[in-house]
């Protein structure tokens, strides 16, 4: 990998009173890769995760993103400068249709009068965008953007949510355990939806601890141990059981794989 | 290990053909009852518009030259116009997924403070009647800063500004009641809700238009009023970016706010809203009695909760509608006037209403369960 | 439930505390309690009770339930009185039953005991009570109104706006005495709804609340649509019935509204024509009569047959009708309460 890093992290720090969350941690985002980020529980990947969208403000550290400094105070900062999450909760409302769900907290107005002053949703346009970009994604067998998000199926719900974050995010996608309350069926169009962003030239964050997901798509591995990059390796250079050894501290990985 | 990776792959790549389907919606093992539950999922308040179908052809069976006419019905238009008000502010906010005790008590103040300020300080109307309206969206704006800034639960909230407004309402009011004939003596304007309006008379008068079925209907502005503010409510909610986030927030407010909708500045919004509308309630209850009654309202809160939760809209926030609403509240007054009119003792009235409430309560609950 | 007059309770019974801790020959204190804190008829009745008080030098704690019908804020109160040591108090009481146990406790702890307006069940568990004769009070009307229709009363349509589906006392009390003046036969006269004389068209349900009244007067008017005398429990009710009555053109006269109650707003109605008699009763002469008694602790002579001493009721009208005592509005208004 080469060139600059879209999103970058530099000796973040976070402590919740006695517990440190982050401690110095780095990270490396590279253009149109799939970074897994693992770690063990409690190792501080999520809070992590959290300061690159927003969610957590860190102690100290700076954030880059295309080289340039940012202050994430809430996600919707974040999501302004075009980083897109999708949480495990995906943050879909249930009783909402599709295509409100998807255009939920930046809706649009019709033009003119209308939109100005009566505040007017342009439906119209709202559901045509949303069904466009599910087609893109191959997700449009989905027979009415109008139906209510409570009546899809999970892994139907993942791919709104998912093709929400790929329509809005410019920059970056993060997804937090994307397949974690899916069937074998579903994780699997989930992972095929992440390779069809990834072709789009969105790079993506993984975070996961379903092994065979994270080596089937990820480009590079970031491995998080008591709140720090402890190594990034490449997928193809190591086994399954290597990485869980690093996660764990079984095994220390070669000097070469070691965060600088 | 590396086998496992491999093994997984390609029993994951066996399933490729299968997952094509994955998107599109099962419908196969659909029974009638599941489709019954879709259809009710789809469009709740089709519920409330049978029973009010139901309520007024038993009536009409069981008192019928004195229910089914077209003054009865206006009759009872007339007798739910408060409740009905009450009940779009109240809806707003148990979209929310909150409740609000107060609005009779807001709406009792507000009447006082136009009222009293008008006829007992003879302040002029223009400013008396802002007075109120500015009072009862401050009540609720209250409301709003608690539930949002100190993150109590909203009947804890509203429970205390009932007892609050309920307090300062005995002391502006000084618990006297002003008269009709002095509201009309001295602030005509706040009365107009109660004037008499013949829908027929109007369209034969200004349009020369002969609508025979028209005939015998008598509305009062604060009939229209109502339904003009339901309108308003409803564009609101469905027209606005505004009521798609107070769906989210009542639905699901952790993802509506990681969805990036600032929830505390819509729920302040939607408190204010309601404060409002209650003011508006009572422009409405000054022109239904003619003057201000400190004492009037007492039932209010529980009537306008009444209405909304037959009406099909969800105690648990996310679902629900205006229009619910108001059929709800009309639902409420044809089965007390229906009652009244077969001549049958009044405690059956309050019968009737219980077991509507429960009734909607329990298919609310069975249609959420649909995503299950 | 109450907790509003708890902490009304409380605070009075720490400026009580206050009071005694600065000086222990503080002055007598009595009580009195009321059903709400909100109905003008108890506002006045505490405002009697208050310049009484100044006049006789001792300190007045007031308390009320939070609603009709609160008897655990009425509880509270009296409790509270007793450790204030209270040397004795006036109440309305919400539950005519349920607070004889605590009224027994605080005579039993050398309290004075005055029930006003609504008594006790029995009634001699309270030291005396004061109270309208509300049977008398409903006679008045009733007297006046067949009075005043002459031969029409024998043909009359008469509608009832009561106050509640359970007739408490005042209920049934003021119906049945409106019947046994208009000259009904009332059969049980402890409740109503079992007569069978022709010219009774309806009873509705009032609450006692303008709005409810005017739904009341809307949905009798759909059953009798020829009424001509309209009994309301109270002047709020009478006010709706009339707003009921003028949206379909009978405000014409051919309707006659009596009512009862004396509060300034229906003396005026009165006047206006609104209604055409109502009963008057004495809430400050109530208080001010129960804090002498309290305070002298000689209590008046009582007629034992009644049980209860009269305050009195005057049929106030602008239209006097022969052999029906009355008194002209000008005089209503001068001892009108709310």
């Amino acid at each position: 990998m080469s060139g600059t890093p879209v999103l970058q992290a530099r000796a973040l720090n976070k402590r919740y009173g006695r517990v440190v969350a982050l401690d110095n941690a780095d990270f490396d985002l590279m253009p149109g890769e799939i970074l897994a980020v693992i770690g063990d529980n409690g190792a501080g990947k999520s809070t992590l995760v959290k300061a690159l969208c927003g969610a957590v403000i860190p102690d100290s550290g700076t954030i880059e993103l295309n080289g340039k400094v940012v202050h994430f105070r809430s996600p919707i900062e974040a999501r302004l400068a075009g980083i897109e999450t999708v949480y495990q909760n995906l943050a879909l409302s249930p009783a909402l249709s599709i295509a409100d769900n998807m255009f939920l907290g930046r809706e649009l107005r019709k033009p003119g009068f209308v939109g100005q002053w009566l505040r007017r949703l342009d439906r119209s346009a709202m559901q045509r965008i949303a069904r466009d970009k599910l087609t893109e994604l191959g997700l449009m067998t989905i027979q009415n953007i109008n139906q209510s998000v409570e009546t899809l199926s999970g892994g139907q719900r993942q791919g709104v949510a998912v093709a929400r974050a790929a329509a809005f995010g410019s920059r970056v996608v993060i997804m937090d355990e994307p397949t974690a309350a899916l069937g074998v069926k579903e994780s699997r169009r989930v992972l095929e939806l992440m390779l069809d962003v990834k072709r789009r030239g969105l790079p993506i964050v993984l975070i996961s601890h379903n092994m065979p997901h994270v080596f089937e798509v990820a480009d590079r591995i970031h491995i998080h141990r008591l709140g720090r990059r402890l190594a990034v390796i490449d997928p193809k250079q190591y086994t399954m059981s290597d990485a869980v050894a690093f996660m764990t501290g079984a095994k220390v990985p070669p000097e070469a794989a070691l965060a600088a | 290990m590396s086998d496992d990776t491999a093994g997984s792959a390609t029993a994951e790549r066996g399933l490729q053909g299968a997952t094509e389907a994955l998107a599109s919606f099962d419908e196969s093992d659909a029974g009638v009852i599941r489709r019954v539950q879709a259809f009710l999922h789809q469009f709740p308040t089709s519920i409330p518009f049978i029973v009010l179908l139901l309520g007024v052809v038993i009536f009409s069976i069981a008192a019928p030259s004195k229910f089914f006419a077209p003054f009865n019905f206006s009759l009872v238009l007339q007798q739910v116009t408060i409740i009905a008000v009450l009940g779009v502010a109240q809806t707003l906010i148990i979209l929310t997924a909150g409740i609000d005790l107060s609005v009779g008590a807001i709406m009792i103040l507000c009447s006082v403070v136009m009222g009293r300020t008008a006829v007992v300080y003879g302040v002029p109307v223009l400013i008396a009647f802002p007075l109120g309206l500015l009072c009862g969206t401050a009540c609720g704006v209250i409301n709003g800063l608690i539930v949002t800034m100190l993150r109590l639960p909203p009947f804890i909230v509203t429970l205390g500004t009932w007892s609050i407004f309920g307090a300062l309402n005995v002391w502006y009011s000084q618990s006297e009641t002003i008269r009709q004939q002095d509201m009309e003596a001295s602030a005509p304007f706040l009365q107009w809700t109660g004037t008499i309006f013949k829908p027929y008379d109007f369209f034969s008068k200004t349009l020369g238009l002969d609508w025979m079925f028209l005939k015998g209907w008598v509305l009062t502005y604060g009939s229209l009023v109502m339904l003009i503010l339901a309108f308003i409510i409803w564009y609101v909610l469905n027209r606005t970016a505004l009521g798609r986030h107070i769906y989210a927030t009542g639905d699901d407010p952790d993802a509506a706010r990681l969805a990036g909708i600032n929830t505390n500045r819509t729920l302040i919004a939607v408190y204010g809203l309601a404060g409002f509308i209650c003011a508006i309630a009572a422009w409405v209850l000054i022109g239904r009695i003619g003057g201000v009654s400190p004492q009037a309202g007492q039932t209010a809160n529980l009537d306008s909760i009444t209405a909304v939760v037959i009406g099909g809209t969800s105690l648990f926030g996310g679902r629900g509608s205006i229009v619910g609403t108001l059929i709800g509240a009309l639902i409420v007054g044809v089965f007390r006037n229906g009652l009244a009119l077969s001549g049958l003792e009044l405690l059956w009235q309050d019968f009737a209403v219980g077991v509507l409430i429960i009734v909607a309560v329990t298919i609310d609950q069975w249609i959420r369960r649909i995503s299950a | 439930m109450g907790k509003w007059t708890i902490m009304k309770a409380a605070f009075a019974g720490l400026a009580f505390y206050g009071a005694m801790a600065s000086a222990s020959y503080a002055a007598d204190t009595v009580g009195l309690i009321t059903k709400t804190e909100t109905n003008p008829f108890f506002v006045k009745m505490r405002e009697g009770a208050q310049a009484k008080a100044k006049e006789l030098g001792v300190t007045l704690i007031t308390a009320a339930g939070k609603f009709d019908g609160d008897n655990d804020g009425q509880v509270a109160a009296i409790e509270n009185l007793i450790s204030a040591g209270a040397k004795g108090f006036a109440i309305v009481p919400s539950d005519s039953k349920a607070i004889v146990p605590t009224i027994k406790k605080a005579r039993d702890a050398g309290l004075k005991v005055i029930v006003l307006d609504t008594p006790l069940d029995p009634m001699d568990a309270a030291d005396a009570t004061f109270a309208t004769d509300n049977r008398k009070a409903g006679m008045l009307i009733g007297q006046w109104a067949a009075k005043t229709l002459g031969d029409k009363a024998a043909d009359a349509k008469i509608v009832f706006l009561d106050l509640a589906t359970n007739q408490p006392t005042v209920d049934f009390l003021r119906d049945q005495g409106f019947m046994q003046g208009f000259g009904i036969d009332v059969k049980d006269p402890n409740k109503y709804g079992d007569e069978d004389d022709k010219r009774i068209c309806d009873h509705e349900i009032s609450q006692g609340d303008q709005e409810k009244g005017r739904t009341a007067m809307e949905n009798a008017l759909q059953k009798c649509p020829d009424v001509n005398v309209v009994y309301t429990i109270n002047e709020p009710a009478a006010a709706g019935a009339w707003e009921a009555l003028k949206a379909v053109g009978k405000d014409d006269g051919s309707v006659m509204i009596v009512s009862i109650d004396g509060g300034c707003p229906g003396v005026k109605n009165v006047e206006a024509g609104v209604i055409g008699a109502t009963s008057q009763q004495y809430p400050l002469k109530m208080a001010a009569m129960a804090l002498d008694a309290i305070v002298s602790g000689k209590i008046p002579d009582i007629d034992p047959k009644m049980g209860f001493l009269d305050t009195g009721a005057q049929l106030i009208t602008a239209k006097p009708a022969e052999g029906v005592t009355s008194i002209s509005v000008e005089e209503g208004l001068k001892l009108c309460w709310g």
